[in-house]
């Protein structure tokens, strides 16, 4: 375990703000408005910690626990998550199954958190999370599995620098299809249009935002900044993926590995602004669709392997 | 050995006491202690076995056949027992409060309760066909009197019949399988069997009647009609033991069955994988669309079932396709899986059974709110659901670990075969834990959070110690596996000599390895406690962080919100079950809305077992129309009958004089 693969998730920890300072931006620039600053979530985070809290009556122990828990999954998850050709401090075999259900406790913490309101429309939501996540989860992990049988690794690590220029010149269809599922994917995990709108100020028609409702000050920052690092642990697995180039030098990677970053970012505004939102029903669906084109990546691998 | 048995003999003993004891405290009293010593000395061989020693069988001759009877303990039969030995006292326990004293006497039921505890101990050490089945009998009949307790009710009445109906079912399978196994090898001992395995002829037949026979008692879908009738019915300690413990016998009985045959060939590994992928996703799909909290918790152990029966399933197809990491990994998952099933499972119906002594009923749409007065119940009710759902930082997170790392593992063989199997159970098994954590949000956020909806909800009140304890010694050990996830190889290595010891496989790397693997799984859960607790504590540091203030739920600005607009349960799960409906069919009723403004209107919604419904009340019913003219035959009148008895005698006249 070198010292210097600490310095990533680290970096992770204090960039991740900026992801949504950049989508907003472009946002901004699509429907011809200056847009707030770039950094405008550290100034949300910054002010939340200096205010006083406010909790309902009908909450117990388990709102005012849970923003720590999801926190801390979402920290533990960038631990894991590794940068290009450089290994996450704590990486073994079968690592990004914990990583998978880090984020589903994070995401039960969420949904309970939501339940303790007692309100209709935070239940709601949570119904909504919990439907949507039950069906991404596989489509999630068929395509790990895609990339363990090209890699030939069963980590993280070695899934990540092992994708390269090459294996984009041999194997591009196959890892195209991986990484639409998985964008839509990101866009479905973290609330982005087509799948919820983050702007939206119907509490009706909300999903991630309407299980917040009820958090204010340091909790709402936690919780703010979980979703900001969850945005991050999704975009490094698909910039992984998407960025062939891997260096063994620190410094080219981590500007490799945030221009990628950049680009998600870049990806994710451009489609805000140009989708409408989808019909809730038909959510279900294309995560469905996002699965069956894992399936069809590890069938093409298969037919490819085995002739 | 000879203390496992009487550990056994003492249980039983107990039992009889308690029923001849008038008082019904002191009736408690003893099957507690008989059952807590029983199961203390019983513990000793089974821990000397799994350190590694063992033990001599015990031989008693006896009349029948000429075989002998042989109670032994190998390591699989050890492993076996360690849920037994963990659950049943701490359900003793529970159960001694939960009935409390009761106008009604409690000594047979404290009888039925030890004779089940006594006759699964002797199931697992049984080494001869007969004592095997009728030590299985006892079991099935014994259990059958506990879920009788209420038996003024009428529902009560009709859940233990069919769970009657069910278990002997299952038993008409097993009593063919035996005698073909017995038939064939010449012999009614297990090691008999073993020694003459060679001339076994119809190894599909058997195998397909050991999965029937075995299956109605584990609940493979679908033939686990019995189970969410049956665990909601019983008195809820008798639930945790039955659900925790006794259904696993069947999955006991299929790994027998494999040791016995000694046959694993793929086709057996993939039925085993199907097999468990059906019940995993059909145990967690119905059990979304249950209202009443324990018969929720029912269809879980159709879906925990499902994962034990895939992680057997890969271990089979590891000796198949001749790759130790599956074999490990695949029967290390199940065979863990079964003691963590137990624990939390146990756990959570003796959290139901809190519930529904605290508040009188177990309709999840009732309740809500319980969190703020039942804290112990409630917290370690959520552990439990948060083990069950496979979460981090709990021990079903680590079982179903190893199931989804053999799924990998097997992807280096460079065949299509494991490449396939890894795509089915990762898929599978995502799916399964996704819906168990809607399923469990459902169950524990209805029912603990928010507001109460009812009276009944609202006067709740704490379980007191004797209920608590066992519930908090099982959360613990929920906690305690998940940190010492590198120590479960050893645990699970000990089996696996009994299942795959004859064929030659080498583990030591995969147990390195998985060690490996598991030591950084367990460091990650160690720092999650340790980071959750410092960011909650951090908050406390802020500038602001001593000026809280109450105030209602935010509502959109709507003036005077009620518990009862509260999201109910059936709406949580509906986007799920509207997803799953053809599997489901669940039945609606609703009133039409009349006028303007209506004032009332009702909506209803009950999803009935698709297998019972589908399946047995069809043929049950053919065959009840069948044989109904045969009625004709009991018509009551006392000539009819001796003439009956007179034809009967002269046919045997005529058949023993001719011949």
């Amino acid at each position: 375990m070198h010292l210097i693969s600490w310095l990533f998730p680290l970096s992770a920890l204090l960039l991740a703000p900026l992801l949504s300072g950049i989508i907003n931006r472009v946002k901004a620039y699509f429907a011809g408005r200056k847009g707030p600053s770039i950094l405008q979530l550290y100034y949300d985070l910054f002010k939340l910690m200096h205010k006083s809290s406010v909790y309902s009556r009908s909450t117990s122990l388990v709102i005012r626990l849970a923003p720590a828990v999801i926190l801390t999954c979402l920290v533990l998850a960038c631990l894991i998550l590794p940068w290009g050709g450089f290994p996450a401090p704590v990486s073994f075999a079968g690592d990004f199954i914990l990583l998978i259900y880090l984020l589903g406790l994070a995401r039960f913490a969420t949904v309970l958190a939501a339940l303790d309101t007692g309100s209709a429309f935070e239940g709601m939501g949570a119904s909504r999370e919990v439907q949507f996540s039950a069906v991404a989860e596989p489509s999630l992990l068929l395509g790990f599995l895609v990339l363990i049988m090209h890699t030939g690794s069963l980590g993280l690590a070695g899934i990540a620098s092992g994708i390269t220029i090459v294996d984009w010149q041999i194997a591009a269809p196959l890892l195209v299809l991986v990484a639409f599922a998985w964008f839509f994917i990101m866009l479905a995990e973290n609330s982005r249009m087509p799948v919820d709108d983050p702007n939206t100020h119907l509490e009706l028609t909300m999903i991630h935002e309407v299980m917040v409702l009820d958090y204010s000050s340091a909790d709402f920052a936690l919780i703010q900044y979980g979703a900001a690092l969850k945005l991050w642990i999704f975009g490094g697995l698909l910039v992984n993926l998407i960025i062939p180039v891997k260096f063994d030098v620190v410094w080219l990677q981590a500007v490799t590995f945030l221009g990628g970053m950049f680009l998600i970012s870049l990806l994710i505004g451009i489609t805000e602004s140009i989708t409408a939102r989808l019909k809730l029903l038909n959510v279900p669906k294309v995560l469905v669709s996002a699965g069956a084109f894992s399936l069809i990546a590890l069938i093409i691998k298969l037919v490819e392997s085995y002739q | 050995m000879e203390l496992m048995l009487l550990g056994c003999l003492l249980q039983i003993l107990g039992g009889l006491i308690a029923l001849a004891v008038r008082d019904n405290n002191k009736a408690s009293l003893t099957a507690n202690l008989s059952v807590w010593l029983g199961c203390a000395l019983a513990a000793i061989p089974v821990i000397s076995v799994l350190s590694g020693n063992s033990i001599n069988p015990v031989r008693l001759e006896w009349s029948l056949t000429g075989s002998q009877l042989v109670f032994g303990l190998d390591t699989l039969s050890a492993f076996f027992c360690l849920p037994f030995l963990v659950i049943s006292p701490l359900a003793a326990m529970y159960g001694r409060s939960y009935l409390g004293n009761p106008e009604r006497r409690l000594g047979s039921h404290w009888l039925f309760f030890n004779l089940l505890v006594a006759s699964m101990l002797l199931l697992l050490t049984a080494q001869n066909v007969i004592m095997f089945i009728i030590v299985w009998e006892v079991m099935a009949v014994s259990s059958f009197f506990l879920v009788m307790h209420d038996h003024e009710q009428e529902k009560v009445r009709k859940a233990g019949w069919t769970y009657l109906i069910a278990t002997h079912i299952g038993t008409i399978a097993l009593l063919v399988f035996f005698a073909i196994l017995g038939s064939e090898t010449h012999s009614l001992d297990f090691g008999g069997i073993i020694a003459n395995r060679k001339m076994i002829v119809h190894t599909g037949a058997l195998f397909v009647l050991a999965i029937f026979g075995f299956g109605v008692k584990a609940g493979f879908f679908p033939l686990h009609v019995w189970l969410p009738e049956a665990h909601p019915a019983a008195p809820s300690h008798v639930s945790a033991l039955m659900s925790g413990v006794m259904i696993k016998t069947g999955i006991y009985g299929i790994l027998r069955t494999i040791t016995l045959i000694g046959y694993t060939d793929a086709y057996l590994g993939w039925a085993l994988v199907i097999i468990g992928i059906i019940s995993g996703v059909t145990g967690v799909v119905f059990a979304l669309a249950q209202h009443d909290l324990k018969r929720l918790l029912a269809y879980h152990s159709v879906e925990n079932i499902g994962i034990i029966t895939i992680g057997i399933g890969v271990g089979v197809l590891g000796i198949a396709w001749k790759l130790p990491a599956l074999v490990f990994l695949g029967f290390g998952g199940g065979l863990l899986h079964v003691l963590n099933h137990a624990l939390f499972k146990s756990l959570l119906f003796l959290g139901a059974g809190a519930v529904s002594h605290g508040t009188g009923t177990l309709d999840i749409e009732l309740l809500g709110g319980l969190l703020k007065k039942m804290r112990w119940t409630a917290w370690t009710f959520l552990i439990g659901a948060a083990a069950i759902a496979g979460l981090p930082p709990f021990n079903g997170f680590i079982s179903e670990f190893y199931i989804y790392f053999a799924g990998i593992s097997g992807v280096r063989a460079f065949t299509p075969g494991p490449i396939i199997l890894a795509a089915f159970v990762m898929v599978s098994l995502a799916l399964i834990g996704g819906l168990a954590v809607a399923c469990f949000s459902k169950a524990f956020g209805i029912v603990f959070l928010g507001e109460a909806r009812t009276t009944k909800a609202a006067n709740v009140h704490e379980a007191d110690l004797q209920m608590l304890t066992p519930m908090v010694i099982l959360a613990g050990l929920c906690v305690l596996i998940g940190l010492a996830a590198p120590l479960t190889v050893y645990l699970v290595k000990a089996p696996l000599g009994t299942l795959a010891g004859s064929d030659g496989f080498d583990f030591t790397g995969i147990m390195h390895h998985t060690r490996t693997v598991f030591g950084y799984v367990a460091l990650i859960f160690g720092i999650l406690y340790i980071i959750s607790l410092v960011f909650y504590l951090i908050k406390k540091l802020l500038p602001r962080a001593n000026q809280v203030s109450t105030t209602g739920t935010w509502d959109c600005g709507y003036a005077a919100p009620t518990a009862r607009m509260q999201y109910t349960a059936s709406s949580f799960a509906q986007p799920l079950t509207e997803l799953f409906r053809s599997l489901l069919r669940t039945r609606k009723t609703s009133s039409r809305i009349k006028g303007y403004f209506p004032a009332n209107t009702e909506f209803h919604t009950e999803t009935p077992d698709v297998a019972k419904e589908g399946i047995f009340a069809p043929i049950f019913r053919l065959i009840n129309n069948r044989i109904s003219p045969l009625r004709q035959m009991q018509h009551g009148n006392l000539s009819g009958y001796l003439l009956y008895i007179a034809i009967t005698l002269i046919v045997l006249l005529i058949w023993k004089a001719g011949f």
